[in-house]
């Protein structure tokens, strides 16, 4: 299967990027590692005048450690997260979701910034961005924004990057807190979409849990925030039944439809089950990350 | 757009269209047809290569995007007429029936055993799950994958014929 024809260019610096896309935005598709896009171009759901190819753009991956942030450089590729040893404990939920993306050769060819701005409902990232908390750095040649995850993801494939941005970097916070996440995925079989995936991360304060964060893949129109069961958790001890009630309060924002891969009833249940797990992992660990 | 890039250890450069998939290069402009085409939507694995040394698939790589880059095919993996260890592999523990999932097990194979010189099956089986066989129900690919990692093992470094 061949893509329509498109212009291609593939700048040389960010700003070049910028530049090109200060001019063209709106034609233009932004390209990473195209472990997304390339599969819709051949499809042709997509069919941009223009791809604008930053996946060879220097200085864009890797960690970076500094005032309590966890920066991620936006072509950093899921294998690397998914083989990165030396993050914070607390923040272990990156490469176990890491560990769950697409396959083994997509993961290391696509790149987390690629698989945000892709914003597929059914992405892992996302879900775990929102459980995280996360910040999204975006530029453009009018300057730099932060964007919040939790208002990033608009709709399904859509997000709040405007035409002419590039997301460069993820921010999410590093606490020495005993903190720590979990991701559980329900899938038919290795490289396929999610049945239903579920990211947490919750912080303990003298015992009690102090943040946490829930996000849903799979069972809405974007990655969904469970913001009420987070709620329920805060200021609650971790106990079976608090965390029963958050999981319950899950379910009840999950959206799912029913499709080939479960009815929507079951995908609730699955993720009430995923919560409540999740949320157990979840606490087991931070007691650990403690000692 | 002319690009130019490494195919197993030999330049080779081309004047393509932009849309042009990596799979569709290897096999039309340069003829090396070891790499296939199976499911063409990113699933199957079949048309495998190293990209600098870790396995991608070709199907959903633009000739463009590797541009300047190192590409190993199947081609690419025994020294002449001395397979590889991994072939070898498939070769004595029949890791293959139809051979159309082959050149990308292969190169998969080669590439963890890299990385990874004594895998558990576990890490095996995780490797190759991006790769799909119709056939042979995986258990003999796992074995060949093993027999290679027992023959380098047994190989002094620097010994081994072919591979990357």
């Amino acid at each position: 299967m061949f893509p329509a024809a498109f212009e291609y260019t593939a700048p040389a610096s960010l700003d070049e990027a910028l530049s090109v896309l200060a001019q063209r935005g709106d034609d233009a598709k932004v390209m990473a590692g195209g472990q997304s896009l390339i599969p819709l171009l051949k499809l042709r759901f997509a069919q941009p005048a223009l791809i604008v190819d930053i996946g060879r753009l220097q200085g864009m991956s890797g960690f970076a450690r500094s005032d309590g942030w966890l920066t991620i450089g936006a072509l950093t590729k899921h294998v690397d997260i998914e083989r990165s040893h030396d993050l914070p404990r607390q923040l272990s939920l990156l490469p176990e979701a890491a560990h769950w993306i697409a396959d083994p050769l997509v993961r290391n060819q696509g790149t987390i910034g690629g698989s945000i701005c892709h914003a597929d409902p059914q992405g892992d990232w996302g879900s775990v961005m929102l459980a995280l908390d996360a910040d999204f750095v975006a530029r453009s040649s009018r300057g730099e924004r932060v964007i919040r995850a939790a208002e990033f993801f608009q709709g399904p494939f859509t997000t709040s990057l405007q035409a002419d941005e590039i997301l460069t970097e993820i921010r999410v916070a590093a606490t020495t807190k005993p903190s720590a996440g979990a991701y559980n995925k329900l899938e038919r079989k290795v490289g396929d979409f999610a049945t239903v995936a579920v990211a947490v991360q919750v912080e303990l304060d003298g015992g009690k849990i102090s943040k946490a964060g829930i996000g849903l893949t799979s069972v809405g129109p974007t990655n969904l925030k469970a913001t009420e069961a987070e709620k329920a958790l805060i200021g609650k001890e971790p106990t079976d039944a608090n965390i029963a009630e958050a999981a319950k309060l899950a379910a009840q924002a999950a959206e799912p439809k029913d499709d080939v891969r479960g009815s929507a009833d079951f995908k609730k249940d699955v993720v009430r089950v995923f919560v409540q797990r999740g949320l157990k992992t979840a606490v087991a660990r931070a007691k650990e990350a403690k000692a | 757009m002319k690009v130019s890039m490494k195919v197993n250890g030999a330049e080779r450069s081309g004047d393509v269209e932009p849309r042009v998939l990596l799979v569709d290069f290897l096999r039309t402009n340069l003829r090396q047809t070891g790499t296939h085409i199976g499911c063409d939507t990113t699933s199957c694995g079949a048309c495998t290569v190293l990209l600098d040394g870790e396995p991608v698939k070709s199907c959903t790589l633009l000739t463009v995007q590797v541009d300047g880059r190192s590409i190993t095919t199947v081609e690419g993996l025994a020294g002449g007429a001395t397979l590889s260890p991994v072939q070898a592999g498939f070769h004595e523990e029949h890791g293959l029936q139809c051979g159309f999932c082959t050149p990308g097990m292969m190169l998969v194979g080669t590439a963890l055993l890299d990385r990874n010189p004594n895998p558990t099956e576990d890490e095996i089986r995780w490797a190759i799950s991006g790769n799909i066989c119709r056939c042979t129900g995986y258990m003999n690919i796992v074995k060949a994958i093993q027999h290679a990692a027992k023959a380098k093992a047994a190989t002094p470094v620097g010994a081994a014929a072919g591979g990357e």
